[in-house]
């Protein structure tokens, strides 16, 4: 009894795909009633609002009316052979033109099937079956269920068999994902874009999708933060004033909780979030070396902006020893090397000095042994210079001086405890006394900071020359690059990125042990010395070049009034 | 395998100033930009490539692009399956109304139902499909099996195949190498009893 139920399916199910073909074949011979009728049973009646998946269905499909459907799709997707351009063109739209989240899974199920099996039996339909694929995954519902969870990871599962036999498919499949990403532009459909590049980082991390064209789509991701990043406006003094950037974006900052805004805070946290989950498969290294190819190609000499540069400081933070030394590396061959253009050698330094005083996870001694490469070159470059006096002619040589000053601004303490590494610092005075005189062209508050803090440590002999009454920015030095600016002002990301950062409000200065002798008296013998700035004048031009030990403890305890910590370089500018 | 050939050619590569530093790189990263697609000018795929340049002169082309032009000798493997040639890939999926064949790890290859001769039938053991020959029970086309098909055709776009396993020296390529071994020795008996 059980064989004879068994036999009697299986002829059953025989006698229907022969009918199937059948019905195909008699189409292409002209007649085509019964092949309508399948035409007719594949229309769907189109709910009111798509894009709510709450709404029911103004008249909902009968029950056998769907059952039909499955079976069809089944026996079709065992019989695409029989299908073919011209005769079976409507049936065809109407399977490749279908929403999927309008069916139940089941028919969604036999659906996917169908389109794997019109995909790979013949290279005619391979390109339109992707992108029915693609656009489903663009179109997907804003809130997914249970079910609806598994038919996406049916979508890229079918996507994964697909490329699994027929290898091109990746390739072809790169354009129709690069077509679909919503545009910045398109406001009304901006909330699009974070659950496509969801989908994006998901095939990047397939390995056979990946393994083709994952770096092209890290670049499509890279490219849509950099977009988004530049629609974001913060406070036009802050963008028309790069030393304010350097040192005061910790101040309050106000950026507007625009749409755009939070829509790059949600697609950080996606990506941030893929980083990690790349990190634990263990194949963080091989995502770097794309990732750092789309940095190069559309960060690094992209003026402004704020966010998208994040994606390399986290990379780097999640593997410090490897990816962050290596990130390191390569921006420091991009500054040596005279292959590369000037701006590109001054904004891969710029990055370099802003990653090197900022990344916690960085170790003194590695930024110390950067630090010694960077003076070296400097040093190289003062003997070997022409005596060209024009400081544009000399813009590399000035972007790596401050790039030094402004690592030291941060690091100066901690890499001082480094052994020996101080001597290797010798150089650094010659450079700063060169002709070419750096300090007077890099950036005032950089400058300001530095000197402040050599001097408390006695890094070298400060020479009276070195402080500058009234430093002036030059043209030059507005131009210098790139940076990772701080604080990190989007709020689901932040507590990503905060711990690895290091904030100007944290960094040891090497002035600081100087403030516990200053009491409220000594404060107001300060405030009186201001009083009389002019005799103050006068009694350093009678200072003698031999500093005596009293000397030297006024200058120390008339230091804090100036720089105490909760005032900004720029107001003792 | 057929469909494979190798070509000699002597092509004018135009390099861009920009790669003037080092021009062989140029060279190298345009015919690159060549590989795994179809090429009307050499008739195939280009699946590699070995170059050397005839000179050290090269053409500056006038006009607006300052291009130059690099005479370079090449020897180029390409790929071109004609319709009744024969090829061979491994089996990657098995279904009752097709076998899909990679080529060369890069070409699909599928052959339908009605393409696939009487000899071979489907069945279903341990959860695997197989096609078994009647006539000949060790051979199986299995998942993983290297597998020679007659073209049908071939789709230049996507490089697909379409496949045929109707001719008798089509199938498993391991039992077929086994079988054309074995008519030897059947010919040196032969011999053997008529000196007898």
């Amino acid at each position: 009894m059980g064989a004879e139920e068994v036999e009697t399916a299986d002829l059953s199910d025989k006698a229907l795909v022969s009918a199937i073909r059948e019905v195909l074949a008699s189409a292409q011979s002209g007649d085509t009633d019964q092949y309508n009728e399948l035409v007719q049973l594949m229309y769907i009646k189109k709910k009111k609002s798509g894009d709510d998946a709450m709404a029911q269905p103004e008249v909902p499909d009968d029950v056998d009316v769907v059952a039909q459907r499955e079976t069809l799709l089944k026996i079709l997707s065992h019989s695409v052979a029989c299908l073919d351009d011209v005769h079976h063109n409507h049936l065809l739209q109407l399977i490749l033109g279908t929403r999927i989240w309008d069916h139940k899974p089941n028919v969604i199920y036999a659906l996917l099937d169908l389109i794997i099996s019109l995909a790979t039996t013949s290279g005619k339909h391979l390109s339109s079956c992707l992108d029915t694929l693609v656009s489903n995954l663009r179109s997907q519902p804003r809130k997914l269920d249970n079910k609806m969870l598994e038919v996406l990871s049916r979508v890229h599962a079918a996507l994964h068999k697909i490329s699994y036999l027929v290898p091109l498919a990746p390739s072809i499949l790169l354009p129709i994902l690069a077509q679909s990403m919503p545009s910045v532009h398109d406001k009304a459909r901006l909330q699009v874009v974070v659950p496509y590049v969801k989908n994006l980082l998901k095939l990047e991390n397939s390995s056979i999708i990946g393994k083709v064209v994952g770096k092209d789509i890290l670049m499509m991701v890279m490219g849509r933060f950099r977009d988004l990043d530049s629609e974001i406006e913060c406070d036009d003094n802050l963008q028309n004033d790069s030393s304010l950037a350097m040192f005061d974006m910790e101040l309050d900052v106000a950026v507007e909780g625009t749409l755009v805004s939070k829509l790059l805070d949600d697609l950080m946290v996606e990506s941030f979030n893929h980083l990690k989950s790349c990190q634990d498969a263990g194949r963080l290294d091989e995502v770097f070396e794309n990732l750092f190819e789309s940095f190069e190609n559309l960060i690094l000499n992209t003026q402004k902006l704020k966010f998208s540069q994040f994606l390399m400081f986290y990379a780097c933070s999640l593997d410090p020893e490897n990816c962050g030394v290596k990130f390191a590396s390569k921006l420091l061959e991009k500054f040596l090397s005279s292959n590369n253009n000037q701006v590109t050698r001054t904004n891969a330094v710029t990055y370099l000095a802003s990653y090197l005083a900022r990344a916690n996870f960085l170790s003194a001694s590695f930024v110390a042994s950067m630090l010694k490469r960077l003076v070296d070159e400097c040093a190289d470059y003062c003997r070997t210079c022409n005596d060209d006096a024009r400081p544009e002619v000399h813009q590399v040589f000035y972007s790596g001086c401050q790039a030094i000053l402004y690592v030291l601004c941060f690091r100066m303490r901690s890499i001082l405890e480094v052994p020996h590494f101080q001597s290797q610092l010798t150089p650094l005075e010659s450079v700063l006394s060169h002709k070419l005189d750096p300090l007077r062209v890099c950036l005032s508050s950089v400058v300001s900071e530095f000197l402040i803090q050599a001097k408390a440590c006695g890094l070298f002999i400060v020479s009276d020359a070195f402080i500058f009454d009234d430093l002036s920015e030059s043209e030059l030095s507005r131009a210098l690059g790139g940076f990772f600016p701080f604080p990190w002002l989007l709020e689901k990301s932040n507590s990503l990125i905060s711990p690895h950062f290091i904030k100007r409000s944290e960094v040891k200065k090497t002035y600081e042990q100087a403030e516990v002798t200053v009491y409220g008296d000594t404060d107001n013998e300060e405030d009186s010395d201001d009083d009389v700035d002019p005799d103050n004048e006068m009694n350093k031009m009678s200072i003698t070049p031999k500093h005596s030990v009293m000397h030297e403890t006024e200058r120390l305890l008339k230091m804090p009034s100036r720089i105490s910590p909760s005032t900004s370089p720029r107001e003792s500018l | 395998m057929e469909g494979l050939k190798l070509s000699e050619a002597e092509l004018m590569i135009f390099i861009h100033p920009s790669q003037s530093r080092n021009v062989f790189q140029g060279i190298c990263r345009e015919l690159s930009s060549l590989l795994f697609q179809y090429n009307e000018t050499f008739d195939g795929v280009l699946l590699a490539y070995d170059a050397t340049v005839k000179s050290k002169q090269a053409k500056i082309l006038t006009g607006l692009h300052p291009y130059f032009g690099v005479r370079v000798n090449t020897r180029l493997l390409l790929f071109d399956p004609k319709p009744k040639s024969f090829v061979e890939g491994k089996i990657v999926k098995i279904s009752p109304e097709s076998i899909h064949v990679i080529v060369l790890g890069f070409s699909a290859a599928v052959i339908t139902d009605v393409d696939i001769r009487e000899e071979f039938k489907y069945r279903v053991r341990d959860g695997e499909g197989s096609f078994v020959s009647r006539s000949h029970k060790r051979h199986a086309l299995k998942l993983g099996t290297m597998l020679r098909l007659q073209v049908q055709s071939f789709d230049e776009e996507v490089m697909h195949i379409a496949g045929s396993l109707l001719p008798e020296n089509t199938g498993c390529v391991k039992w077929l190498e086994k079988k054309s071994e074995e008519a030897l020795p059947t010919d040196r008996d032969h011999k053997r009893r008529k000196l007898a």
